[in-house]
């Protein structure tokens, strides 16, 4: 039952499942080999801000248990996980990324974690993320960088960037992130996973820090297709802590999966490939994804999004302005840092708040506290709420005529570090594919579509669905990773 | 600089509002930063959205969301909910003194 | 300073405690009391990632109260945030209702010096409380925060300015309390807090056009206080224009030690509470199947239920007033008669008994009617026995009294106080004679035509026999020895 590590960490989700449930390996071994490759891979990939093995190999000895009295609890039982450090772990260390909860350890578990740990799913440790999900390169982490596996000088993008590089480097088969604007999909695209932001409302919220609360939703990171389908399926439903968690029945993806692309009405939005400042690398790699489609039996279809050019601006509003409000509970009352040689109550706020605080919630606290505030709100919030109607509508006459949109996840590959951070309009700027499927409660899904010329680095493209409908997205996510050559393991580690 | 560029004075307006202690450049450099988001955003005002609905929830038309049930359920010890505090006094979360 | 040249104009925004199991957005329970943080979970506490889960009863208490005071029910209501930092507010924000509130319009009925009015409402929305900052916890100085009630469910009833004087505003919250209570949402406790309010307060000279500078004056937690801090409030306002000064635009804290509304420095800062759309919380909403439902639910409401005894049962407009000020004792009332008699004699009675005798023991013992000890069978019990003549109204105060304080059947307790009353003319004779062979003088007068010296006879003859004798047999044995 031994098999040398390089082998067990290189399984896939599904993989490592089935490898238990045959008893071929033990869940034990899947864990420690995660562990060691941990060990050997994070000091220069950086994905982890806390590994705890007491914690997983116990859970893998439960899981072996299992196996062995023939009573596992799903696919993936005693398959190693790790989560973005956004999601609550009842006595595991909770940061955000961020210094003001440094050292928190929660009193209960997020839902989402529940529901893995309930499929048998082992966590071996919590990722490396942009403070309290700001940004899009990692490097908002108050604790270290996260590097990019296939070149250690780029960013893996964020905010989830700890999750996509731990799953591309093979420290864990599978990973939870958040996507408020594309932190899922943009880390995903950078880091050559497969990463999905599900509809608003199919995963719950409850326990997930929140950034932007009618934006956030908890997604999967993985190798394949099918992997995030699984992981998906596993935390997907309604919450009744979560009433903005939607009561519809989560769909068999698994089931629908290999349906193919034939007769697949696929919808290309004309402002995003035409001057939309993409790379050419990008836009070629994006291309040659949509011949494969028409390979395959696909039809496209041009579309247009005329108000996506203003998501950005109502992005730029409305995740700030409910960001303001969420970030209010860090007030050093009840945990978290407090400024002990504060000597009011209001110097004990604002002295905690800006220790605690890095630079970019402490700008967008400043300009969602400005846009709400007395004489600002119907000029900017009320009005980029509105706006957001505008683009829904948009995605629904599209929805009329397609029945999955395809484009390219961001306008480069992974850029590297240090490039954008002094110039934060230019960081939001390229959020600029992945935003309007948050403002829009659409799900989105980014998967690998090659590599660019040059540098080698991969191209995700994105997949936008109807409402609930990730089942398309997976399918056809899966009919163009089965058309395409797989990509190589990434270089850097 | 556009009409929606913000002044020192309004920057501090705005951090005590969010109780921010900012450090002097720290007010210099968000007053540029700010102004120039500021600046992005003005182009949302080229839309006219009279007559549009604002979309302040996401959730899917339609939903009637379930309520809960008023059944007392468990929640923390005391020592729990104050395991994380910074500072306590029995089982109270002690805080600088309020003036009210 | 001359405040008859000012009007007075009142608006009150009541804050009233539902009467839920648990609180708005989360399982923890809503007692009253406790250690601090006794009764708090992630949600109620503030956590990182936690979300609110909307109550139903809170709803539905919601939408009955709105039903009862006349309001229109928004089919779909939305939850806001009210942002603010203070350490008993653990978000940093309140969920309340702000731009579309579960009810708008509607009205309080009052009666004042025996005239009928209402009051217009603004609207009744629903939202959490706060929770308790407790001062001087330690010898530095420092206060501690309790968030016992912090997520408690409140309505807040506000008000048109439509009241004129401290007066009509203690009338206005007398009848809204009744209205609550009656519908079961609220249990009136205002000491406690479950009811209480915040009342925007200014002045204008009498045949202004325009309303003056309001305050809004905090923390009126009785109905004498809210008397005290409006009437104090006026005289404060009227004094400052007056002496050419301007009323500023603040909140004010009533401070009943001193009787006297004080600024509340600590809040000075200008408000821009930064409201907007709560998006962890989908709208309310209020199928009109709920709403028929919870109509046909409606209990009898305190004015309906007054007018019915004066009509029916014949009661005073101040006895029926008093009986439906509390709908536990208005339901003790019917279900006494109900035990006892029918008819208007028999209402008397109990309503007499009920705002008299059982009233003063409530209102010493602090005991809510729904948990006292005497049941409307026992006073019913208690009323027969005085019917019968076995006990005399002396002895029937202290078996109440008694009935009150231990919940013992009348009966046993006329049996083991000894109260029976004696009816027995030779037993009584001794007495009497004893009376009058001690006051010659007042015989001697009584002879000689001062007929109201009965009454005189009658109770010392009472003092004699420690309340026990039957007046009606001492009356008779006085005719007959003092002559007609
Ligand atoms: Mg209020
Ligand atoms: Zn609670």
């Amino acid at each position: 039952m031994t098999a040398p590590t390089q082998d067990l960490v290189r399984l896939g989700l599904r993989e490592a499942g089935d490898a238990v449930g045959a008893r071929r390996v033990s869940s034990r071994a899947l864990v420690d080999a995660a562990l060691a490759r941990i060990e050997a891979t994070d000091a220069k990939v950086g994905a982890f801000l806390a590994v705890t093995p007491e914690r997983a190999r116990a859970a893998a000895d439960a899981a072996d248990a299992r196996a062995a009295a023939g009573a596992r609890r799903s696919p993936i039982d005693g398959v190693p996980l790790a989560l973005k450090d956004i999601f609550l772990t009842k006595g595991v260390p909770t940061t955000a990324g961020s210094r003001i909860l440094e050292g928190y350890l929660p009193p209960y578990d997020a839902t989402v974690v529940e529901r893995l740990e309930a499929a048998g799913a082992v966590v071996v440790g919590k990722l490396n993320m942009d403070e309290f999900a700001m940004g899009s390169s990692n490097e908002n982490s108050a604790y270290k960088p996260c590097h990019n596996p296939w070149d250690l000088s780029r960013t893996p993008g964020g905010s989830s960037g700890g999750s996509a590089a731990a799953v591309a480097a093979r420290q864990v088969p599978g990973a939870l992130g958040t996507d408020t604007g594309g932190s899922i999909r943009e880390p995903a695209a950078f880091c050559g996973v497969v990463g999905v932001k599900p509809t608003y409302g199919r995963v719950s919220r409850y326990g997930v820090i929140a950034f932007a609360s009618s934006l956030d939703q908890v997604g999967p990171l993985a190798r394949s297709v099918g992997d995030a389908a699984v992981l998906l399926r596993t935390v997907a439903g309604h919450d009744p802590r979560d009433m903005t968690s939607s009561t519809r029945p989560v769909d068999d993806y698994l089931a629908t999966l290999e349906g193919g692309a034939k007769g697949l009405r696929v919808g290309v939005p004309r402002e995003w490939l035409e001057g939309g400042g993409v790379d050419p690398g990008v836009a070629g790699a994006v291309r040659s994804a949509l011949d494969a489609y028409e390979r395959l039996g696909a039809r496209l279809v041009e579309i247009s999004l005329p108000h996506s050019k203003y998501g950005i601006g109502a992005y730029y509003l409305i995740a700030p302005a409910e960001a303001s409000s969420n970030l209010a509970r860090y007030d050093g009352v009840r945990f978290g840092l407090r400024a002990k040689d504060a000597r009011g109550l209001k110097e004990m706020y604002s002295e905690s708040r800006e220790r605690g605080f890095g630079p970019e919630p402490k700008r967008r606290i400043m300009l969602g506290t400005y846009a709400l505030s007395a004489g600002y709100y119907d000029a900017y919030y009320l009005r980029a709420q509105k706006v957001r109607t505008l683009i829904r509508r948009d995605f629904d006459a599209a929805f009329e005529r397609c029945d999955v949109i395809a484009g390219p996840v961001t306008p480069s590959v992974a850029f590297r570090l240090g490039e954008r951070t002094d110039d934060p309009l230019k960081m939001y700027l390229a959020d600029i594919f992945t935003i309007t499927c948050n403002l829009a409660a659409l799900p989105g899904l980014s998967v690998p579509c090659g590599l660019e010329a040059g540098s080698g680095l991969p191209v995700g493209l994105q997949l936008l669905g109807r409402p609930f409908d990730e089942a398309t997205l997976f399918r056809a996510a899966r009919a163009l990773e089965r058309e395409l050559p797989a990509l190589p393991a990434p270089p850097g580690v | 600089m556009s009409s929606s560029s913000l002044s020192l004075e309004e920057v501090r307006r705005i951090a005590a509002l969010a109780r921010l202690r900012l450090a002097p450049e720290e007010e210099e450099r968000f007053a540029g930063q700010l102004s120039a988001i500021l600046a992005h955003v003005e182009q949302l005002k080229e839309l006219d959205v009279s007559g549009v609905e604002p979309m302040t929830h996401a959730l899917a038309a339609g939903e009637v969301p379930a309520l809960r049930e008023d059944a007392v359920l468990p929640g923390l010890s005391p020592e729990e909910a104050l395991a994380a505090a910074p500072a306590r006094e029995g089982t109270a979360f002690k805080v600088p003194r309020i003036i009210e | 300073m001359a405040v008859a040249d000012f009007q007075t104009v009142i608006g009150l925004e009541v804050h009233a405690q539902l009467l839920t199991r648990t609180k708005i957005f989360c399982g923890c329970s809503t007692a009253f009391g406790g250690e601090p943080n006794t009764h708090v979970c992630p949600v109620c506490l503030g956590l990182p990632g936690v979300l609110p889960s909307l109550n139903r009863r809170v709803v539905e208490m919601a939408v009955r109260t709105g039903l009862a005071l006349g309001c229109a029910v928004r089919p779909k209501s939305v939850w806001a945030r009210k942002n603010y930092f203070y350490p008993d507010l653990p978000k940093g924000y309140q969920i309340s209702q702000y731009e579309l509130p579960i009810c708008e319009g509607g009205e309080v009925p009052l009666t004042l010096d025996g005239v009928e009015r209402t009051v217009r409402l603004v609207r009744i929305h629903m939202e959490e409380d706060a929770g308790k900052n407790v001062h001087d916890v330690s010898a530095d100085g420092s206060s501690g925060v309790d968030l016992n009630r912090a997520g408690v469910p409140l309505l807040e009833i506000v008000s048109q300015p439509d009241l004129r004087s401290a007066d009509e505003a203690v009338e206005y919250l007398k009848s809204l309390r009744a209205i609550v209570m009656a519908l079961g949402v609220n249990d009136g406790n205002m000491q406690e807090g479950s009811l209480r309010c915040d009342a925007n307060v200014s002045v204008m000279r009498r045949g202004a056009s325009e309303y003056g500078t309001r305050c809004e004056i905090k923390n009126m937690n009785s109905f004498r206080f809210l008397r005290q801090a409006i009437e104090y409030e006026v005289r404060r306002q009227v004094e400052l224009v007056e002496s050419g000064g301007r009323v500023e635009q603040e909140t004010r804290l009533f401070d009943p030690d001193r009787g006297e509304t004080r600024s509340m420095r600590s809040k000075e800062e200008a408000h821009d509470y930064r409201y907007f759309p709560e998006p962890d919380l989908p709208p309310v909403i209020v199928e009109p199947a709920l709403v028929e439902r919870l109509r046909a639910e409606l209990p009898e409401l305190p004015r309906a239920r007054a007018a019915r005894y004066q009509s029916a049962l014949g009661l005073s407009a101040y006895d029926a007033g008093n009986l439906v000020a509390d709908a536990a004792v208005a339901g003790f009332f019917d279900a006494a008669l109900a035990a006892y008699g029918e008819g208007a004699e028999a209402a008397k009675k109990v309503a007499n008994w009920l705002t008299g005798e059982v009233a003063r023991l409530a209102n010493e013992t602090g005991e809510a009617a729904a948990s006292w000890k005497l049941t409307p069978q026992k006073l019913a019990a208690v009323l027969r026995l005085v019917d019968a003549g076995t006990i005399g109204g002396p002895g029937a105060k202290q078996v109440v009294e008694e009935v009150f304080r231990t919940g013992a059947e009348p009966e046993a307790v006329v049996k083991a106080k000894g109260l029976a009353q004696v009816s027995d003319a030779g037993a009584l004779e001794a007495a009497v004679d004893k009376i009058l062979a001690a006051n010659p003088a007042e015989v001697e007068k009584h002879r000689s035509g001062k007929k109201d010296l009965t009454g005189f006879f009658v109770g010392q003859v009472m003092k004699e026999t420690k309340g026990k004798a039957n007046p009606a047999v001492v009356n008779a044995l006085l005719r007959k020895k003092l002559g007609a």
